[in-house]
């Protein structure tokens, strides 16, 4: 079990609880993609597990360990995080971007650059032609590609994604969706992705778990879930076209 | 052009002053971002420390700036005369622009950017020095290109206190209302500003554009300064011998007085470095107490009750005494008068005292019942002004008194609006304008001698003051005042031609 969530609860100050009683279990090398409508919880739930929250109830552990024992900056530096809104730091080139991590951890310049290339091909851009740019002459797409990259920079066992296609026209969606399951196959990334699109949860997740008013009502296989007679659930399944046979 | 062929003349003296200028706002713009760049961001970090610290460096920005000069100027190790007290004025105002744009450059870096560094793993130094810096700095180069802007031009406030640059010239053509002087610091002053916000708008256009990284910009700031420092060592620290600092406040007749000492002890063989056009009395008795003046011309009215707050003797004799031991016991000389006597002077049209036999105030009394007076708005309210004296004169005009401002007094006297007014004793008005000055027979008026005060120490280590000072005593009348000061300020001379022609006249005299 390298995520575990324990009838988790968080409340911001003053605010309705945005997570109420989450249990999960995510085991190494799996593809948990969560859905829920914007303000569900979802963006709650993954600062839960690098630490970025701490939990007001029940615990969280992440490699068995709970995160209020593990040191933040050690934590994080083994979680690769892709936002919504990316993140790209704009004053570093696009190498600069992928190689941070490494070089926070201190690897040699060379090994730092060597990797940074190795990622940026992963992703499907050329470093000769994108290592020495900077993020705002890259299209929405590419900067998103990016940002996976740098979220994978030393191989981190799990990545979080929060609505990481979510800029991204169908076509390049479909493209950066399909290189992320290449790069998952290969390295055996855990990886937890929250979106508000259940197509998209279908087609990335190996389960797929619903979350509304800050509870998880369910999670199974995608065909599991597209078949729940739960009628919250249903609701969410109606809205979309059934998941693709796998 | 006038201008053109003034900076010609005094090309060595330009250099000079600009060199200051630029020091001056170049060392205190450094010395605020060393102290605001940490304070922006420690105030960005920390809400509530940082409301505290923008409050203080915005209070500081509202005290004029003449008036910082002034709390500043007698505190110890930051005050005095001279560019300390300067530096430390003008970084005091460089601070605001640094801090505030510190604060709103790392406050305003996006919150997306930030949590991506802190979700990556980031410690707080590293999101600090990685992220939250870099991406402010083109915000803090702006806060640091306004703060030069407003620094070049305060700097010229400098010259108020002696420490150089382009207001002196700036200053000096105020004193004399000679605008080709005021232009000749003005436009230079003009023209740094200009380029100092030109190369620093292009540097902060490249910042923001990536092109220049901040080791770069470090490495050029690191540069200019070692430049500037040699300069610095050239115009400061150029083999000084041992030199008598002569000062004076900042109008005509003092800055005539200054030059007159300053040649005068030249004559003697002494080597002189003049701060004339000083701020003040205030300042100009600081300095000489402080040790950073060792001479300069005061009157014994003000001596007595601007400097010492106490009432002044209406005989002219004991008031220069109580100046002279109220002097003594605060470490100062006050050596014999200069022979004029600068008080206020009741004036009328020449024509009229030469048809009507006016010689003293109390010859006005026939003929003021059918006279209009003329007297400043001050002269007029205070006890000691226009009441005392038709109380002491038994005086009884026609009308009564016209309030009038004292630059446009004289003129109309001249012109006839009014019959008869109080100036100044030793304007140069009085004699460009064909007015005859009426004795104070009943001593209505304090006495306003001229007398130079010295520091007792410069005084016995440098003989050579005592001497030319003494050739001085009672050489000076005030007809002799008013020509020089009309020399300067209707003929436009230069106060140093002036002066040397007439110590040449008092070498010729015989001895008194």
């Amino acid at each position: 079990m390298i995520v575990r969530f324990d009838n988790v609860g968080y409340q911001y100050p003053g605010r309705a609880p945005a997570l109420v009683r989450v249990s999960l279990a995510v085991e190494p090398g799996e593809i948990v993609a969560l859905v829920g409508r914007s303000g569900a919880g979802k963006s709650t739930l993954l600062k839960l597990v690098n630490r970025l929250l701490l939990p007001t109830s029940g615990s969280v552990a992440v490699e068995g360990r709970d995160t209020r024992e593990w040191n933040a900056i050690a934590l994080r530096r083994r979680i690769g995080y892709v936002f919504q809104e990316v993140g790209l730091f704009p004053h570093m080139t696009i190498e600069e971007n992928v190689s941070i991590v490494p070089r926070l951890e201190r690897w040699p310049p060379e090994r730092a650059r060597a990797r940074a290339h190795e990622l940026l091909t992963l992703v499907g851009l050329d470093p000769a032609g994108f290592a020495s740019r900077r993020p705002r002459e890259l299209s929405g797409g590419q900067r998103q590609r990016v940002g996976v990259a740098r979220a994978l920079a030393i191989d981190p066992p799990i990545l979080l994604m929060d609505e990481p296609f979510g800029a991204l026209d169908p076509v390049t969606r479909a493209e950066v969706r399909h290189e992320l399951a290449a790069v998952q196959k290969r390295l055996h990334t855990t990886i937890i992705v929250v979106t508000h699109d259940i197509a998209e949860a279908f087609a990335l997740g190996n389960r797929v778990g619903v979350i509304d008013g800050g509870e998880l009502l369910a999670l199974g296989t995608p065909v599991g879930v597209a078949q729940s007679s739960d009628p919250r659930i249903r609701a969410f399944v109606a809205a979309q076209p059934p998941p693709p046979p796998d | 052009m006038a201008v053109w062929r003034f900076w010609i003349t005094h090309r060595s003296e330009l250099g000079l002053l600009i060199e200051q200028h630029v020091l001056l706002v170049f060392v205190s713009t450094l010395a605020a971002m060393a102290v605001g760049v940490p304070a922006g961001v420690a105030a960005a970090r920390r809400p509530r420390a940082g409301r505290a610290i923008l409050s203080i460096a915005s209070a500081a920005q509202t005290v004029p700036s003449l008036a910082l000069l002034g709390f500043l100027l007698p505190l110890p190790f930051i005050g005095g005369i001279g560019p300390r007290t300067a530096l430390v004025a003008l970084a005091i105002y460089a601070l605001l622009p640094i801090v505030r744009n510190t604060v709103t450059g790392i406050s305003t870096v996006d919150p997306a950017v930030v949590e991506a560094g802190v979700a990556m793993g980031m410690t707080d130094r590293q999101l600090l020095w990685l992220v939250q810096f870099p991406l402010a700095l083109p915000s803090i180069v702006a806060g640091i290109r306004v703060a030069t802007v407003i620094g070049v031009g305060t700097a010229t406030i400098a010259a108020a206190i002696g420490a150089g640059g382009l207001g002196e010239y700036i200053f000096r053509g105020l004193a004399m209302v000679d605008t080709t002087t005021i232009l000749a610091g003005a436009i230079p002053a003009a023209a740094l500003a200009l380029a100092a916000d030109g190369s620093l708008a292009w540097l902060q256009q490249r910042m923001t554009s990536g092109r220049t990284t901040p080791a770069t910009a470090a490495r050029a700031v690191a540069a200019t300064l070692v430049v500037l420092a040699v300069g610095a060592a050239i115009v400061y620290a150029a083999p000084r011998r041992e030199t008598i600092v002569i000062g004076s406040k900042n109008f005509t007749e003092q800055v005539i007085l200054g030059e007159l000492l300053a040649q005068a002890i030249e004559a003697e063989g002494g080597s002189v470095t003049r701060k004339l056009n000083l701020g003040g009395t205030f300042v100009c008795d600081r300095g000489v107490r402080a040790g950073e003046l060792d001479a300069y011309v005061e009157y014994t009215g003000t001596a007595v009750s601007a400097v010492f707050h106490e009432t002044v003797p209406r005989d002219s004799q004991r008031a220069f005494e109580r100046a002279r031991a109220l002097y003594a016991s605060a470490g100062v000389t006050a050596l014999d008068p200069l022979g004029f006597n600068n008080t206020f002077a009741v004036l009328v049209r020449a024509s009229d005292a030469g048809a009507r036999g006016l010689r003293t105030i109390e010859d006005l009394r026939p003929v003021a019942a059918q006279w209009t007076p003329g007297f400043g708005h001050e002269f007029l309210q205070r006890d000691d002004g226009y009441p005392g004296l038709v109380r002491t004169y038994g005086l009884r005009f026609a009308s009564q008194p016209r309030a009038m401002e004292l630059s446009l007094i004289y003129r109309a006297l001249a012109d006839g609006q009014v019959d008869v007014i109080a100036g100044d004793a030793t304007s140069a008005m009085i004699d460009a304008l064909h007015l005859t000055p009426l004795a104070d027979n009943l001593h209505y008026f304090p006495p306003y001698d001229a007398f130079p005060v010295v520091r007792t120490a410069s005084l016995l280590r440098h003989p050579e003051i005592g001497r030319a000072l003494k050739r001085l005593a009672g050489r000076l009348s005030d007809a002799d005042m008013r020509a020089m000061n009309a020399a300067v300020d209707v003929q436009h001379r230069d106060v140093n031609v002036v002066v040397r022609e007439f110590l040449a006249r008092v070498s010729a005299a015989p001895p008194l």
